[in-house]
């Protein structure tokens, strides 16, 4: 007989993170809750009060706010509310009321603190701010991708080509021609054919794997012999057999090809072959890793060739993100192929134009300098000369690099910068002593709107040349600036211009003000704020790294937060950029444009929930900013 | 619950209700005296609130019963759902619900309506056998069902047949909750030549004006819940906690 709540698990089967669950924890789950209506406008939660169950929104919509009456959520059918209540001491931390006429799911508090503690999925879902335990995690998975990395089912092109042991040799070549595969694995046949076959195994099966014809057998075991094409394959097949399965891994692979001085491997499936892995499938695999594509940057001799790996970039960029590497590492790696195009766009240069009249330093800023460098983002750069720098003389000379690098940039996918923040803007394209002319300004005489163009030159990097002035400049704004309150000031008043929104509401977003958007730039309201805010921190301890990570680390071990904020503006920024990163690995492998535009319908429950809470991380951290900078 | 098609939403609701009592309280005194059988007399002497009581101190119990056809007289009970509610909870996870053996056969119409078939029956027990437990459940609660012609109508009926004597209580009709805001006069003329139709008030209708979720029917906790939701809603949209009982039984 059917369980009494059918309605009520049918619900909870729709919805995270209550469908991830074992059956029979849901039916359990079922059986607890109990049902309550408000009607639109009602309270359904009072600050402080005791709270006894998880919320679960059947219909209708509930906001919730927090202590002093700001708007914290807006959530709609099958939103949860009153978590961070119950795993803090059991009393309502945001009160809440019906928007629209809703009923209510009540979980006991005494299940979901029994989910909380047995299911890991559950508890990262309704958890935040456990750094710790979601840091572990990440870890170990981490230490899965490094070690293990793909498994061979990832790799498979396409279904195994085919032929019973009854076929001939010609059959064989026929069917490798036809398929333009260089190696063909024989089945067994029926059982009543085989018995008949010499050496085959007693007892094998139908469609299990009897050997496999290479190319090279054709050649060395029927041609050099001198047999005849109606000889059966069954006489010229290899059948040591050297397989692996489908759920090995590729290091595993590559061993057994070394060890058994084999190319192919036939893969097998509960003993049936799905596929055959080539040596060539593993070059292919491996040509996808950044640095196979730093390397075969540095041996391509125009911008025509260069621009052509364009698409190994792409590639590589959608296998990091599938192997499940942080932003970090995906950042760097980005960072390091767009360095690689700039410095051998140089090289290409100079080989063109002869060698510069003066020494010169080109320098990468931004998120590029950063080593924060997605796959979609425009060209930012300028160059120092040496202060031996005549215009009249030299000049021509730089200006061309500069326009063969950017130019050159633009072919290969990185689109000119709108604010034309390049080497070929003569502004930006001067001797030492301007450049330092300009710190010193800068920092010394601040004004917002000029700091507003100019703060991305407070994330440089020196990409080629004399890179000792690239530190100099970065010494320079490190010692000066956290004695200029002023300045501080005004680079605060900059990062905060930018605010996260409260998150979202069905497929909106909304903002604080609980106005409702349709998408949301993910970079321009959540990447780049927090990189802004991160600068100013690292600003005002003189710390000279360029990474907002490793900012951080500085900031934290500085003590410029409070306990713990640090460690949770990291995780913040980590979830962030890793959405914007799977959005646009998405789009990739969709074949789309990618971009920095987030559309709500296309994030995930989980998703949703952690960006709301990384976007009051920052909201937050803004705030201690604004307060602390006394901007 | 059945589907009831216009025509038997016509009958008067009247003719199997038994007598018009509006002191529920006083009812029951005397029937826990004149009753015979030992469970009705445990069953009156639970007692019931009185008649001033405000909803919001009533005890609910909603309730659904599916059957083999419409007439009591010549239809039985196949499965019987119920849950406890006051206004602040529906108490969903109280819910019970039996399977029972009717003791007349199950029509074809019945089946493909609640999905209750021949086979599920052949071992469910007969109502004799769960009434200790239902009527315990019942006692001292008020009723919530969506149209009174069904649960009290049946339960009279299988109780005379199994205890030789039948059972009233007191229901809240979400139905005519819903015919008292939406059926209080009937369409003019020129609204029935403008063709016109009377607003549904049938469960899964009356749901959808309050904005609750729509459910599989005929599947007896579940009405009992929906019936539950519907309640709750038009109090919630028409009637203040502090609403006398008798404002809202029958």
């Amino acid at each position: 007989m059917e369980i009494e709540q059918i309605e009520i698990l049918q619900f909870l089967q729709r919805h995270s993170p209550f469908q991830e669950l074992p059956p029979e924890q849901l039916l359990q789950l079922a059986q607890s809750i109990n049902v309550g209506y408000f009607q639109a406008g009602s309270e359904i939660l009072r600050f402080n009060e005791p709270l006894q169950a998880l919320h679960l929104i059947r219909s209708g919509a509930v906001e919730t706010f927090r202590r002093n009456g700001d708007l914290y959520n807006r959530l709609s059918e099958g939103g949860i509310f009153g978590e961070q209540g119950l795993l803090r001491g059991g009393k309502v931390r945001f009160p809440a009321s019906a928007l629209e006429d809703t009923l209510i799911y009540f979980i006991p508090d005494q299940v979901f603190q029994q989910l909380f503690d047995s299911n890991e999925f559950f508890a990262d879902y309704v958890e935040v701010g456990d750094t710790e335990r979601r840091k572990s995690t990440k870890a170990a998975k981490q230490a899965e991708a490094d070690l293990l990395s793909a498994k061979i089912s990832t790799l498979l092109q396409r279904d195994p080509v085919c032929l019973t042991s009854s076929a001939n040799v010609w059959q064989a070549a026929q069917t490798m021609t036809e398929h333009s595969v260089s190696c063909l694995l024989i089945l067994h046949d029926s059982s009543a054919e085989q018995t008949t076959v010499q050496g085959a195994e007693p007892g094998a099966e139908p469609g299990t794997l009897a050997g496999i014809i290479t190319d090279r057998d054709i050649r060395s075991r029927l041609v050099a012999p001198g047999l005849k094409s109606e000889t059966s394959v069954r006489d010229i097949m290899t059948t040591k057999l050297v397989t692996i399965d489908q759920q090995q891994y590729l290091f595993e692979a590559m061993m057994l090809m070394l060890r058994h001085n084999v190319h192919h491997l036939p893969v097998l499936k509960q003993a049936k072959p799905v596929g055959v892995l080539a040596l060539s499938d593993i070059i292919r695999y491996e040509s996808q890793n950044s640095l196979y594509v730093v390397s075969s940057i540095f041996r391509q001799h125009s911008v025509a060739e260069l621009s052509a790996l364009g698409k190994d970039v792409k590639a590589c960029f959608v296998r990091m993100v599938n192997e499940d590497a942080n932003s970090q590492m995906i950042g760097s790696a980005m960072a390091a192929i767009g360095r690689s195009f700039k410095q051998r766009l140089l090289e290409l240069a100079e080989q063109q134009l002869g060698p510069p009249p003066v020494p010169y330093c080109f320098l990468a800023l931004g998120s590029m300098a950063r080593d924060e460098q997605l796959i979609v983002t425009d060209q930012d750069n300028a160059l120092i000369l040496h202060n031996s720098f005549d215009p009249a003389k030299h000049d021509a000379y730089f200006q061309q690099l500069a326009a063969f690098v950017c130019d050159g940039l633009a072919a290969c996918g990185y689109p000119y910068c709108s604010g034309n923040i390049m080497a070929t803007n003569p502004q930006w394209r001067q001797p030492l002593r301007v450049w330092q002319q300009y710190f010193t300004d800068w920092i010394a005489k601040p004004d917002a709107e000029r700091l507003l163009h100019a703060n991305i030159f407070f994330d440089l990097d020196a990409v080629w040349g004399e890179s000792r002035w690239a530190d100099e400049l970065n010494q320079l704004s490190a010692s000066t600036a956290k004695t200029r309150p002023q300045f501080l000031a005004c680079m605060t008043r900059n990062a905060l211009q930018r605010t996260p929104p409260l998150g979202f509401f069905k497929d909106f977003v909304m903002e604080n003000d609980g106005r409702q958007n349709n998408s949301l730039n993910i970079k321009r309201r959540g990447t780049a704020p927090m990189a802004d805010l991160i600068r100013v921190h690292a600003l005002a301890i003189g710390s000279i790294a360029t990474n907002s990570f490793e900012r951080l680390r500085d900031i934290i071990a500085a003590k410029a937060l409070p306990n713990g904020r640090g460690e949770d503006l990291r995780d913040a920024y980590e979830v962030i950029a890793m959405t914007r990163i799977r959005q646009q690995a998405l789009a990739l492998q969709a074949g789309e444009t990618p971009d920095n535009n987030l559309v709500p319908e296309r994030l995930s429950e989980f998703e949703r929930k952690h960006l709301k809470e990384a976007f009051s991380v920052l909201s937050n951290a803004q705030k201690f900013l604004k307060f602390h900078m006394r901007a | 619950m059945l589907y009831l098609g216009p025509s038997a939403l016509k009958q008067p609701a009247g003719q199997q209700q038994g007598p018009a009592i509006s002191d529920w309280q006083q009812y029951y005194q005397q029937q826990a005296k004149l009753s015979q059988h030992p469970l009705l007399q445990q069953f009156y002497q639970a007692g019931m609130v009185a008649a001033d009581t405000p909803i919001s101190k009533v005890p609910l119990l909603a309730l659904d019963i599916e059957t083999t056809g419409l007439n009591p007289a010549n239809s039985g009970i196949v499965s019987i759902g119920l849950l406890p509610m006051d206004l602040r909870q529906i108490y969903a996870s109280k819910a019970q619900q039996w399977l029972l053996k009717p003791r007349f056969s199950l029509s074809d119409e019945s089946v493909t309506l609640h999905r209750i078939t021949h086979s599920d029956i052949a071992q469910a027990p007969d109502l004799s056998s769960v009434l200790p437990q239902l009527l315990q459940l019942m006692a001292g609660k008020v009723v919530i069902v969506h149209y009174r012609g069904i649960e009290r109508p049946f339960l009279h009926a299988a109780l005379s047949a199994r205890l030789g004597q039948g059972i009233y209580f007191p229901v809240i009709d979400t139905m005519a909750l819903e015919a008292r805001l939406h059926r209080r006069k009937p369409l003019s003329l020129w609204q029935q030549l403008r063709g016109k139709q009377p607003l549904s008030i049938r469960l899964a209708d009356s749901r959808l004006r309050y904005g609750l979720p729509p459910y599989r029917p005929h599947h007896a906790v579940t009405d009992a819940l929906a019936c539950a939701e519907l309640f709750r809603a038009q109090l919630a949209a028409r009637f203040s906690p502090d609403t006398p009982v008798s404002q809202l039984w029958c």
